[in-house]
């Protein structure tokens, strides 16, 4: 062993003694053990992670040149656009990682609906990772406020509304969110707090629960066997390899191709035809006009169809509300004995068929104006999506599930 | 330190006693926390009233104006526009004006004090965009068919008459609001408070 290794090894023993370095390394890299079978579909929560790293970084840069009041934050952000060196690019990478981390995401999610990832024992995992979704959608909300064009401040005044809309409570709390009697420069200011701090911290905090409990319980997998229970003499499991070196080699090359669709959107299409940066937005706001056509950006359209599918104020508050809280309950709601689809019956495959139908269909429309046919359609589409969930336990209970291997297939 | 004799019963009660006394101070502290998010002095001075010159605004026509920070709008009804309102009230949620959404003086046919001036703040009911004034005769490009003249909001599509009067089939739940006003003189109102001291 050389001078140089031999320090380095020097160097490590000296922090394993006084912080638990290579334990860290060994107990959520070398030695974590993922089943060996993973697919396409398992890129996306590292890619979340990604994506979470861009948004902070471009997010720190942009604060630089950022100013949060109602009489400069429009002119702040064409000063970035047009005469900080690179401010263009700071900015598209900020607001192309907005959509690119909701597109991630719901990936993420599809894949637990697909595999059964929610399931015993992961249902705390599912339910930490539902409240990082949640806390994503503030953050999305509080962000698209702060470039105070028309869209920002009409789409804020319609979210506020919704919570204006609940009964006894719901003036003063919309007063509370505001911090005025209408959308103004203290909203603008504390929602500028919560985008770059508030939310962050929490969104953090929240992921690194989210992996302390993954790595507790261990990564479900495309057959959804429970790798840990068929363990070699070592004590690992037959079906386990560790993430380290395979799976972060893996992700790596999730990372090259996503960021080649990435940097061609923020290059060459960062306004995406309006979806990812809204044409209504590059005039400033103007509280005395509402725009001819609102809708809030893709990744939030298909609650919002179901709220505008609803024909009571109240109703459709509420029927937004739980449309995303349905999520939480879906490790309870599903009574199959088998996670993955591949072992599922016909049953479930037509439901999640139907599901992912509607939510498609909800969110398109909820982009378009609601003339009568398109508000017929959200009302069925809004039907389908609520009887996913409602009609699971019936469903699942008696599908025709076939019987689940002991081992993984492989390949 | 002695390991023997130690008293469970005192141990329990200081326990008790600090946690009841810090969690006071803990929820205490949530006073600050919540009440700097309510308006501020300066946010609800430039909520004091407003006033205005009406003088200027000709027949049919509908000026925006700020108070609050939010759009009012003052629109003065010719006499066609005034008999359009009778005939509206089977198509209207809330024809007599019963719901608490006008003060106690525009609680009639026109919902104003004098017919002629239409005082409304410009925010739809539903959930809060300004609707777009539509006079009866351009219609054509909001696809409004058999219009009599009103307000319609670009976000929902919910319809008012030009009495601030709800349509039965929109989400908007309510007529639109009428602030509390009152005239100073013949040309000039003073929107936010009305004769009787009242500010909302």
């Amino acid at each position: 062993m050389n001078t140089v290794a031999r320090a380095v090894t020097g160097f490590r023993d000296w922090v394993d003694a006084r912080f638990p370095l290579t334990q860290l390394w060994n107990d959520h890299l070398a030695r974590y053990y993922a089943p060996k079978n993973f697919n396409f579909w398992y890129f996306f929560g590292s890619l979340a992670l990604f994506v979470l790293v861009i948004q902070i970084v471009t997010g720190i840069w942009l604060t630089m040149n950022y100013k949060p009041a109602a009489d400069s934050a429009f002119a702040s952000v064409e000063y970035i656009m047009r005469d900080v060196e690179w401010g263009w690019w700071f900015r598209y990478m900020h607001s192309t990682g907005a959509s690119a981390f909701f597109i991630v995401v719901y990936l993420h999610m599809y894949r637990a609906l697909l595999y059964g990832s929610y399931k015993e024992p992961r249902e705390l995992l599912w339910i930490i990772g539902m409240f990082i979704y949640l806390t994503l959608m503030g953050e999305a909300f509080f962000g698209y406020l702060l470039p105070w064009g028309q869209m920002s401040y009409w789409g804020a005044q319609v979210i506020i509304s919704l919570f204006g809309a609940l009964p006894w409570i719901g003036d003063d709390l919309a007063l509370l969110i505001r911090g005025d009697f209408v959308v103004s420069d203290v909203t603008l200011n504390r929602f500028f707090s919560f985008h770059v701090i508030a939310l962050p911290l929490l969104l953090c905090g929240l992921v690194w629960a989210h992996l302390l409990a993954l790595h507790e319980v261990g990564s479900n997998n495309p057959d959804g066997v429970e790798i840990k229970e068929r363990k070699g003499a070592d004590g690992v499991p037959l079906d386990g390899i560790p993430f380290h070196p395979y799976y972060t080699v893996k992700d790596i090359v999730g990372v090259v191709v996503f960021l080649i669709i990435f940097c061609a959107v923020v290059f060459f299409a960062p306004e995406m035809g309006g979806y990812f940066l809204e044409h209504a937005n590059f005039v400033p706001a103007d509280p005395l006009k509402t725009p001819e056509h609102i809708a809030p950006v893709w990744y939030f359209t298909p609650f919002y169809a179901i709220l505008r599918a609803v024909p009571n104020q109240l109703g459709g508050v509420i029927a937004m509300g739980a449309a995303t809280l349905m999520f939480f309950l879906l490790p309870w709601l599903d009574r199959s004995a088998v996670k993955s689809i591949r072992y599922r019956g016909w049953k479930f495959k037509l439901a999640l068929a139907l599901f992912t139908v509607a939510f498609l269909t909800l969110g398109w429309l909820g982009m378009q104006p609601p003339t009568p046919l398109y508000t017929v359609i959200a009302r069925v589409g809004s039907v389908v999506y609520f009887l996913f969930f409602l009609a699971m336990p019936y469903y699942t209970a008696n599908d025709s599930d076939r019987p689940v291997p002991d081992r993984v297939r492989w390949p | 330190m002695s390991k023997q004799g130690f008293d469970q019963g005192r141990r329990r009660f200081l326990t008790t006693a600090a946690t009841i006394v810090g969690g006071a101070g803990a929820v205490a502290t949530a006073v600050p926390f919540v009440s700097t998010l309510t308006p501020s002095a300066r946010a609800r001075a430039i909520g004091a009233p407003v006033e205005i010159d009406i003088g200027a605004i000709q027949p049919g026509e509908l000026q925006r104006f700020k108070w609050q920070g939010k759009p009012v709008w003052i629109l003065r009804r010719n006499e066609e526009q005034l008999g359009t309102l009778p005939e509206l009230d089977a198509e209207v949620r809330d024809p007599g004006s019963n719901e608490a959404q006008q003060p106690e003086y525009a609680r009639n046919e026109h919902r104003s004090i004098r017919p002629e001036y239409l005082i409304l703040v410009g925010l739809c009911t539903h959930l809060g965009c300004s609707p777009t004034y539509v006079p009866r005769d351009e219609a054509g490009p909001y696809g409004l068919t058999e219009w009599k003249g009103g307000f319609f909001c670009p976000c929902h599509g919910s319809r008012f008459d030009l009495a601030g009067r709800v349509y039965k089939d929109v989400p908007a739940p309510r007529n639109l609001l009428v602030p509390p006003h009152q005239y100073l003189s013949e040309d000039r109102v003073l929107v936010g408070i009305d004769d009787t001291g009242a500010t909302s």
